[in-house]
């Protein structure tokens, strides 16, 4: 069974130097990821979920951010300890991204055919004809009509959602082992959305990769992932497999995020609501980092972080309320 | 019938298409809005659904007299708005405000929240200083905030609380209709709930009506009380809120319907997943501008552009599927 | 505060104090010829004294006190022309952003033909139709200016009018006179800052330049331009005569360039979070 992990991430820390202090934008996070898997991690703006990513492609802005401590480990090798150029190797071969915003994703100077030749060049070298001939296989998977002649044209030449799919093209033209998709489809309208989700859903299931799927939208979630970590200011506070999550959510905080996102079945009424906001890096609560605007806090919350408890079934939650009496 | 508070009638933009850096070559015209109809009643919500390049946004600049339409009116309480005297445009503006939908985008850096919140009071001459103050301060505490908070910049607001700057700016001069342009799409999800909630209560307490654009259809079941679903420039369905949830009748609502993700694991939707993309404005396709698109599609489709009809009472859909009930 | 550039702003504050102080900094006269003195060199030259530090000119003048009043020529000079030109620029580049449609290209057409025009030759020539003087080099550097700022200032404007706020500011009920002040110039400000900072070092050329040429200042009154053509002629024999004005003008132009350029990454709100 854990044969089939292919990323491991073990307590990851990642922190930003600032002139204004450190900040510790990914605190202690570890999760594992299984071939043909897709985990949605979850949070708000600012939650680290984001940060998260980069530090597994090693992304983060020179500098100004650094890994400082924990283990990513793809097929059992600590990437945290590879050099650079290695690294470049993993990056598109073993590990796809694709990120939010399809505008900036694609090169506008470069027609898209360059730059899916390019990546595929880079981990297949091979004749000009067949790195050609598997571009357009790429095209083709994420059903772009008429793959040939887009070989040919620049991403302005497509609409948003055409461009996510050639992002999505590039990201799939390696068989990478993991991909890795950072609200892939916040910027696509709704319908537009549909079809990327199955589209994906589809590429997936046919090629047994695993996806970390981050987003901020539950309903993402739902249609899906398999398993879901639910992260707070730099942590994962709950995880476990999508249904027990939905059907029974332990930690106050995935409570009120569940709840507090209006329903189609809902008539008017007032929505929960979780008050005030999450807490500044800068300024981190000592105890439990939520227990500010949580509605069952104990004293025990204020002075110590939980550690996290099992509900059962690989279901965990990180608050003292799931703490079982002696 | 008595008046409506709004009224839009065969409203018209078209905006023209040029070409070309020395001669601007006419390549057309994008008919952003093409001859739509719809009312708000006062005090209440008309939701207004549709995904990007639909006209939705280009409607609310021409209800925010921030655009003039190529014909068509808008009327408050009965008076046509474009084409006022200065005057007359002066109390419309009182009455008629509005909330992006992008908070780092709205509020001036430079001036403080009080002048922010003051803007329309100080440019009418609404009152004397200590009258504007005093307003302001009562502003901020119906929207969730604290009198100090007057004195601050934008900077040192998140994106929930300058949201209700925004709303606060926006319910300074009392008025009667304010345009909610996606007000929540660009924040978190645990703040989300509260400014809808907000809105909400505001409206109870002040009698507000709301023109509120959103994609999000959850946001607008909870909100609205009647709901127009625009596709390329035109309304495709326009019911009572609960009328149209309860019985989605036009193909183009029903794949609006069917792309909401599902609020559990176990509840895939039957999905209607539309082919393709959004035709270009420019050339939009004969008859029924959904036929390209749509599951249902007949020969008549791509012949004759429907008509908005009822089909049931207060329910409108423009379909050949549906003839008049 | 450890982040200021303290190198540019010490030249700076040099330059400005020498200006400002400068009649109280030396008992010479800045005019008043003394052949005696004539032609010596700096303090550190054989035959040069202590009593003239960087040496006299060809009529006996001491070349220190004569910087010393140049930078007050040179600073006064800037502070007008940039006043003017630059005033003009930001109205001008504002009104043109904003309003837009034919007024915005009308205005970018006589833009685009004051830059193409050439300032040196039509300084000069207002120099003969207006003589020589003060005001004669403000308005042809001034002409340099005002277009080069209007330019930019007008890109500047069309990002800032198309945020949100301007759209409320019409909501709200503000004139398009209220919206351009309130709303468009104090966030163009920064730009606009910045412009005068980092055209400081081209209205000193300028200015030295045109009275090299004798379109500026009139002599005897010392501007630093002035002093590098009058010591031209003796490039061989008494080096000093040109080589410290300048080095005078390349350290103070730098200066503000630096300067310029820091106070524009200090200013650009992406790059002030970090």
């Amino acid at each position: 069974m854990s044969d089939d992990i292919v990323l491991d991430v073990h307590d990851l820390h990642t922190h930003f130097f600032l002139r204004r202090g450190v900040v510790k934008a990914v605190d202690g996070v570890s999760f594992s990821l299984r071939r043909g898997e897709v985990l949605g991690l979850v949070g708000e703006s600012g939650c680290g979920k984001s940060v998260t990513a980069l530090s597994l492609l090693r992304l983060l802005p020179k500098g100004a951010a650094r890994t400082v401590q924990g283990e990513i480990e793809l097929e059992g090798e600590d990437i945290l300890k590879t050099s650079d150029r290695e690294m470049r190797q993993i990056r598109g071969r073993k590990i796809a991204m694709i990120l939010q915003d399809p505008q900036t994703s694609l090169n506008p100077v470069f027609s898209i055919g360059n730059q899916l030749r390019e990546t595929i060049a880079k981990h297949f070298p091979g004749p000009g004809g067949t790195v050609t001939q598997r571009a357009i296989e790429a095209l083709r998977n994420v059903r772009l009509a008429a793959p040939e002649q887009r070989m040919d044209q620049y991403p302005h030449q497509l609409s948003g959602g055409m461009k996510q799919r050639v992002v999505g093209a590039i990201a799939i033209s390696c068989e990478p082992l993991v991909m890795i998709a950072d609200e892939p489809t916040t910027a696509l309208d709704v319908t537009i959305q549909l079809q990327y989700l199955n589209l994906l859903k589809e590429l997936q299931e046919a090629s047994n990769m695993a996806i970390l799927f981050i987003t901020h939208d539950f309903g993402v979630v739902a249609k899906m992932c398999d398993h879901v970590a639910v992260m707070y200011a730099g942590r994962i506070v709950e995880r476990g497999p999508v249904r027990q999550v939905f059907d029974n959510p332990t930690h106050p905080y995935t409570q009120a995020l569940i709840a507090s996102v209006p329903k189609m079945g809902d008539q008017r009424g007032r929505l929960h609501t979780i008050e005030g906001q999450p807490p500044e890096f800068s300024d981190l609560p000592v105890g439990c980092r939520f227990a500010p605007r949580c509605a069952f806090v104990e004293d025990k919350c204020l002075s110590t972080y939980p550690t996290d408890f099992s509900v059962g079934n690989g279901h965990t939650s990180a608050c003292w309320k799931l703490e079982k009496p002696e | 019938m008595t008046e409506p508070l709004l009224r839009v009638e065969n409203l018209r933009k078209y905006f023209a298409h040029t070409k070309g850096i020395l001669a601007a070559k006419n390549m057309g015209q994008v008919k952003a809005v093409d001859d739509i109809n719809f009312t708000i009643a006062t005090g209440e919500t008309l939701g207004l659904v549709g995904e990007s390049g639909c006209g939705k946004t280009t409607t609310s600049k021409l209800i925010l007299h921030l655009e003039n339409p190529t014909s068509g009116k808008v009327l408050l309480q009965g008076k046509p708005i474009h084409g006022m005297e200065r005057e007359a445009l002066r109390d419309y503006r009182a009455d008629v405000q509005a909330v992006f939908q992008d908070p780092w985008s709205s509020l001036n850096p430079r001036m403080t929240i009080g002048k922010i919140i003051s803007e329309s009071l100080t440019v009418t001459k609404w009152g004397k200083r200590a009258e504007i103050e005093e307003r302001v301060r009562d502003l901020l505490i119906e929207v969730g905030l604290r009198p100090e908070h007057a004195q601050q910049y934008p900077h040192e607001f998140s994106g929930g609380q300058r949201q209700r700057i925004a709303l606060a700016s926006a319910l300074a001069s009392k008025p009667k209709l304010i345009v909610l342009d996606e007000p929540v799409s660009a924040l978190d999800v645990s703040i989300r709930a509260q400014i809808l909630n907000l809105l909400k209560d505001i409206q109870e307490r002040e009698n507000v009506a709301y023109l509120l654009i959103a994609h999000n259809l959850a946001t607008v079941r909870h909100m609205a009380h009647q709901t127009a679903v625009m596709y390329l420039g035109q309304i495709v369905e326009y019911a009572p809120t609960k009328s149209l949830f309860d019985d989605v009748q036009h193909p183009y609502t029903k794949a609006l319907f069917s792309a909401v993700l599902p609020d559990h694991p176990d509840l895939q939707n039957d999905e209607i997943v539309l082919a393709g993309e959004v035709p270009s404005p420019l050339d939009p396709p004969s008859g029924c501008r959904f036929h390209t698109r749509c599951p249902f599609v007949m020969p008549e489709c791509s012949q004759e552009e429907p008509p908005l009809r009822e089909t049931k009472p207060g329910h409108l859909v423009a379909c050949h599927l549906y003839p008049t009930a | 505060m450890r982040n200021l550039p303290w190198i540019p702003l010490t030249i700076i504050s040099v330059m400005l104090f020498m200006g400002i102080f400068a009649p109280f900094l030396t008992s010479y006269s800045p005019i008043d010829q003394s052949l005696p003195d004539k032609l010596l060199p700096p303090f550190w030259e054989e035959g040069g004294s202590i009593k003239h530090l960087f040496g006299t000119d060809i009529f006996g003048r001491d070349v220190l006190t004569r910087l010393y009043h140049g930078a007050r020529v040179s600073l006064i000079v800037t502070a007008l022309a940039l006043l003017v030109g630059g005033g003009v620029g930001l109205v001008i580049g504002i009104v043109s952003g904003y309003v837009g449609g034919r007024l915005d290209s009308l205005l970018m057409r006589i833009v685009d033909a004051a830059l193409a025009f050439p300032t040196i030759l039509f300084a000069l020539l207002l120099a003969v139709t207006m003589g020589q003087g003060l005001r004669t080099i403000v308005i042809a550097i001034s002409l340099l200016l005002w277009a080069r700022f209007a330019r930019v200032v007008r890109g500047e404007v069309l990002a800032v009018k198309e945020r949100d706020y301007v759209a409320l500011a019409k909501v709200h009920g503000c004139s398009p006179a209220r919206i351009m002040a309130t709303h468009i110039l104090p966030n163009v400000l920064n730009t606009f800052m910045v412009l005068l900072t980092l055209h400081v070092g081209v209205v000193i050329v300028a200015e030295a330049s045109l009275s090299f040429l004798g379109a500026g200042i009139p002599p005897p009154t010392p501007s630093w331009g002035l002093m590098v053509a009058e010591g031209r002629g003796k490039i061989s024999s008494a080096w000093w005569l040109s080589l410290i004005p300048g080095v005078a003008i390349t350290l103070v132009v730098l200066a503000f360039n630096l300067f310029g350029d820091w106070l524009r990454d200090r200013l650009d709100p992406k790059l002030r979070q970090l």
